[in-house]
């Protein structure tokens, strides 16, 4: 029986080994035909041209713009949240609030995609007065909402783990309940806000289809005004294209060192934030 | 305190601020989770509202006709439902195994702390991704067609992390002293395992199985490229023939369709579709998490 059960472990990292496997060896295909440095440090990005170009900054850029407005919008939010329900709502408040997270977590990306073009889209287009709503900031508010069931219930636990002794030291100093949350219970929680922020990033990056749905998908930077621009995201650049490139072509190859890329800042993402975590459970 | 004339008013000024910026601070919290809130209340009311007049009989049950226009989403039902089946058929049993490795077996070690490693990584992989590796090894690789089973494989490596933490949560919280007392009646391990700590977890492993079914149903980019197409004019005779399904439909529906416009109602009907399973899922799933946390606190 034992024997049945480790095969099973391993079967674990037998998995992620072959994802490697497989998006690293159809990416070196690639690199046969095309250069490292002018995939990393291209910046353009035309796989019908000819010749075709495959560079990788302005992709780049379009995750970067949008991880970076989801951030922004989401983690103020998020946190305040997330004291929110660990601190100041009633056990019956705590018992619907939890599970609406939930679920705002397990709205499919599809369906918050297509609800961002039919209702955020024309917002955006008419308060900015654009050609199109399709930009940067729709995106960022999109997966802003992504990110923030993750930020919240991430954070939230890590404010709940805070031991009761050090909130009652405070509060026996003459420290009243937001002086406590500030100066104790944040600080004690910190690594594990932190782990939320990291994971709400992973999920910005990773996120696809609504993404793909609301940016517009141009692929160039943009000159200004950044956020009011349409960007392309890797993510959205893989489900675009792979579904109509013929296989075995530099361009298919190109789409899996476009992977990689992705599956790398993924992989480093999770690492850094399991390690964040581990260094909060050492020091309480 | 009144005696300390001079000191007082100072005091009082001090915790008049600090009350101030208390004040302030919740009402931020407050303004905060509403907003949270919110979002989810429009989302749900938006897709409800637009959605619910174009379910019918006749919209659950017919075929699409004249290019996607008219008529119902019929496949992308029953092509959702299987390729969730077949998913659950492939991570479950694997999902399980690996969890009752990982909290029964696993002694603290290298290897342990790789697998935990890995299930994590898999968890954050982006579904994409799954979607690119399963392409590469079903299609390209093995020879298979893009079809259900491909589609399903793809979809079940990808929620095998879900089951997996659900079950090890699930199994850690079984008391220890469960484990002693059959151990201390002379049961082995494996027969522990099976008739005191797999019963005992029972609802939690239900509960991230249901969760996964939501998962399943509702992503998009895995089986962008293993299995879903645009229109499939039978409903899936086999598992190697491809599936319309709910999530993929939204999209073209949605992007690519002969007149965005005109075909909202649909778009918000099947969103409406998806959305509805994938509510009535969490819904169970705090339910019987519910159900159960009751039970514990009445036994213990």
């Amino acid at each position: 029986m034992k024997s049945l059960f480790f095969i099973g472990g391993i079967g674990t990292i037998l998995i992620l080994l072959l994802i490697c496997v497989f998006l690293f060896s159809e990416a070196s295909n690639f690199f046969k035909t095309y250069g490292l440095i002018d995939f990393l440090a291209g910046s353009a990005w035309k796989p019908g041209m000819h010749p075709e170009l495959f560079g990788l900054l302005p992709l780049l850029f379009g995750t970067a713009a949008v991880t970076l407005g989801a951030i922004i919008l989401a983690v103020p939010i998020g946190i305040l949240s997330a004291i929110y329900i660990a601190e100041l709502a009633g056990p019956k408040t705590a018992e619907i609030l939890k599970p609406s997270v939930e679920l705002l977590a397990g709205i499919p990306s599809v369906v918050l995609g297509f609800l961002g073009m039919a209702l955020l889209v024309p917002i955006i287009q008419r308060t900015f007065d654009l050609t199109t709503g399709q930009t940067a900031l729709t995106g960022s508010v999109i997966l802003g909402i992504m990110a923030l069931p993750t930020i919240i219930s991430v954070s939230e636990d890590a404010i709940s783990s805070v031991p009761l002794p050090l909130r009652n030291g405070s509060f026996a100093l003459g420290a009243n309940h937001w002086q406590t949350i500030y100066k104790v219970v944040i600080p004690a929680a910190f690594s594990g806000i932190s782990a939320s922020v990291i994971l709400g990033m992973g999920r910005a990056i990773g996120e696809t289809m609504a993404v793909m749905m609301v940016t517009g998908n141009m692929a160039i930077i943009p000159g200004s005004d950044v956020f009011l621009s349409s960007v392309r995201t890797i993510t959205a650049t893989i489900a675009l294209e792979m579904g109509e490139v013929a296989r075995g072509t530099e361009h298919y190859y190109a789409l899996f060192a476009v992977g990689v890329i992705l599956f790398i800042m993924t992989f480093c993402i999770n690492l850094i934030a399991d390690a964040v975590k581990r260094r909060h459970q050492l020091e309480v | 305190m009144a005696s300390e004339n001079g000191t007082k008013p100072k005091k009082s000024a001090a915790r008049k601020r600090r009350d101030l910026y208390q004040k302030t601070a919740f009402l931020f919290m407050r303004m905060a989770i509403i907003f949270v809130v919110l979002i989810l209340l429009v989302i749900l009311a938006d897709i409800f509202m637009k959605g619910h007049s174009v379910i019918t009989i006749d919209f659950l049950t017919q075929m699409p006709r004249n290019q996607m226009t008219e008529g119902g989403i019929l496949p992308c039902i029953i092509g959702t439902v299987e390729l969730v089946v077949l998913s659950l058929l492939i991570a479950v049993p694997l999902g399980i195994i690996s969890a009752i490795y990982l909290t029964e077996y696993a002694a603290e070690g290298k290897i342990r702390w790789t697998v935990e490693q890995a299930v994590n990584n898999l968890a954050g992989t982006p579904s994409i991704v799954f979607g690119l590796f399963g392409m590469a090894l079903f299609i390209k690789y093995i020879g298979l067609p893009r079809s259900l089973l491909t589609a399903s494989l793809t979809m079940g490596l990808l929620i095998m992390p879900v089951i997996i933490r659900t079950t090890q949560e699930a199994m850690l919280s079984v008391p220890k002293e469960y484990r002693e007392a059959s151990h201390a009646l002379g049961v082995t391990k494996w027969e522990t395992i099976r008739r005191v700590v797999l019963p005992t977890a029972y609802s939690g492993i239900i509960t991230g199985i249901i969760i996964s079914i939501g998962r399943a149903a509702g992503e998009t980019a895995p089986i962008l490229f293993t299995g879903a197409v645009y229109y499939y004019p039978r409903l899936p005779d086999s598992v190697f023939s491809p599936i319309m399904a709910l999530s993929y439909h939204l999209y073209v529906m949605a992007t690519e369709s002969m007149n965005i416009e005109a075909t909202r109602p649909i778009q918000y009907g099947t969103a409406l579709v998806l959305l509805s399973i994938v509510f009535i899922m969490n819904l169970a799933a705090v339910g019987i998490r519910r159900h159960y946390k009751k039970k514990v606190m009445r036994s213990n």
